[in-house]
């Protein structure tokens, strides 16, 4: 399998400005400091680590949880973070792999020029601009405050439109009735879904289960953490070494980052 | 003349009196033969006492799970008090076999009231219905790679 290189023109796609939209943001931000001063001082006074927060308090801006793989770990014949991600989630197939859900991937992408190939693990890239979000007519794509995209299945009405927008293919259509799921992990017909970056571990202070079992028995290659966290062994990783984004020209700033692609 | 008008009037009362003894009599009778009408057989949860009080729970449960519905999702918010698998855990029911029962089965505590009051509910299309880890199939089979992913929209 090759996948061609076809980089269309760099920058952003017309009619699309983040830099627009982030100053709009940042007006409300100054309303919001008008409005409740409180608030926005308790924001600013919180530390940026997550790993304190408490099962009743809500999920915060202050972090942005993000992923680097490293590429030059990841071995082309190594599916263990495909195998976890399933065993975590209770994702089963149907013996019809076209539509059978699938969170994470393994694809392997080759040069067609000089026949050089990687593989590496594709999944919902968790974007700051995700545009599942905003092609879905019923809000149930949505962005957590700490940049995990998920679908909210009790306001999905499986349109598909969000697996339209996704440039990753990253999402999937559950074609069957399914019984027997996974109490945290909580799946059924009709619905869209994705990775969700394992949120109820994510929750519980815990890793994705894919960059457990990466470090456990595969080669190490994928490091989970608070971005924002200038402290976090991520944030420093990102800092100190080139890393790429998959399809950076589209301006959606994933938080899954690659090296060595 | 006047005192037999009285004991009439006093007799006729006395009968109507009596009838209506009878009637309610019969009535209290057919309540006995319907006792063979099924009324729901409600578990008893886990521990002394619910989150809530009963009355409470039995008018407001769904509000609760809605609104704690909204609150994990959005807000990652993972309170127990009043989340569904919580009240899965609690209320569990074993079969016959000592596995705790799906919402196939018609003990199933949600489904032993929402059957008898003709509820219909859908949290069980996505959420499981028993506690524990939800096991994969023996013949468990997901493919790690798209079969044909053409280009991945370019992706280099």
């Amino acid at each position: 399998m090759s996948c061609k290189s076809k980089n269309t023109s760099a920058g952003h796609t017309p009619g699309f400005d983040p830099k627009r939209r982030s100053f709009l943001g940042t007006m409300a931000a100054v309303a919001g400091v008008t409005l409740a001063p409180g608030v926005i001082l308790y924001a600013i006074t919180k530390s940026p680590s997550a790993n304190a927060r408490a099962a009743d308090t809500a999920v915060s801006s202050t972090v942005r949880w993000g992923m680097l793989i490293d590429l030059n770990r990841c071995d082309n014949g190594c599916d263990d973070c495909v195998s976890a991600c399933a065993k975590e989630n209770g994702l089963r197939g149907f013996g019809r792999p076209d539509t059978d859900a699938q969170w994470i991937r393994k694809i392997e992408i080759t040069n067609p020029q000089t026949g050089h190939s990687k593989s590496l693990p594709m999944m919902c890239q968790h974007c700051e601009e995700p545009p599942c979000v905003d092609v879905c007519p019923t809000g149930a794509s949505f962005k957590r405050a700490d940049g995990i995209v998920l679908v909210d299945k009790h306001t999905c009405i499986g349109c598909r439109y969000c697996m339209m927008a996704c440039p990753y293919k990253a999402r999937s259509f559950i074609h069957e009735p399914l019984e027997d799921q996974k109490p945290h992990a909580p799946r059924g017909k009709g619905t869209v879904e994705s990775c969700t970056l394992c949120v109820h571990r994510v929750d519980a202070n815990q890793q994705p289960a894919c960059v457990e079992a990466c470090s456990d028995t595969g080669g190490g290659a994928m490091l989970f953490g608070d971005l924002n966290d200038p402290d976090s062994k991520i944030a420093k990783r990102v800092a100190r070494y080139a890393s790429q984004q998959i399809r950076a020209d589209l301006g959606l700033n994933p938080g899954v980052r690659y090296r060595n692609l | 003349m006047h005192l037999r008008h009285t004991f009439n009037k006093v007799f006729a009362l006395l009968l109507v009196y009596l009838a209506g003894m009878v009637i309610v009599a019969h009535a209290a009778e057919d309540i006995d033969a319907r006792a063979g009408v099924p009324f729901p057989v409600i578990p008893m949860g886990q521990g002394d006492h619910c989150v809530e009080d009963t009355d409470t729970m039995r008018r407001n449960h769904m509000n609760m799970l809605k609104h704690q519905r909204d609150e994990t999702t959005r807000r990652g918010i993972r309170t127990v008090q009043h989340s569904l698998k919580e009240c899965i855990n609690c209320h569990v029911v074993n079969g016959p076999d000592a596995v705790p029962v799906t919402v196939a089965s018609p003990q199933h505590f949600c489904r032993s009231c929402h059957d008898y009051a003709a509820v219909s509910i859908d949290c069980f299309q996505c959420h499981a219905s028993r506690p524990g880890s939800g096991g994969l199939p023996a013949d468990h089979k997901i493919s790690s790679t798209l079969p044909d992913a053409p280009g991945l929209h370019g992706v280099k």
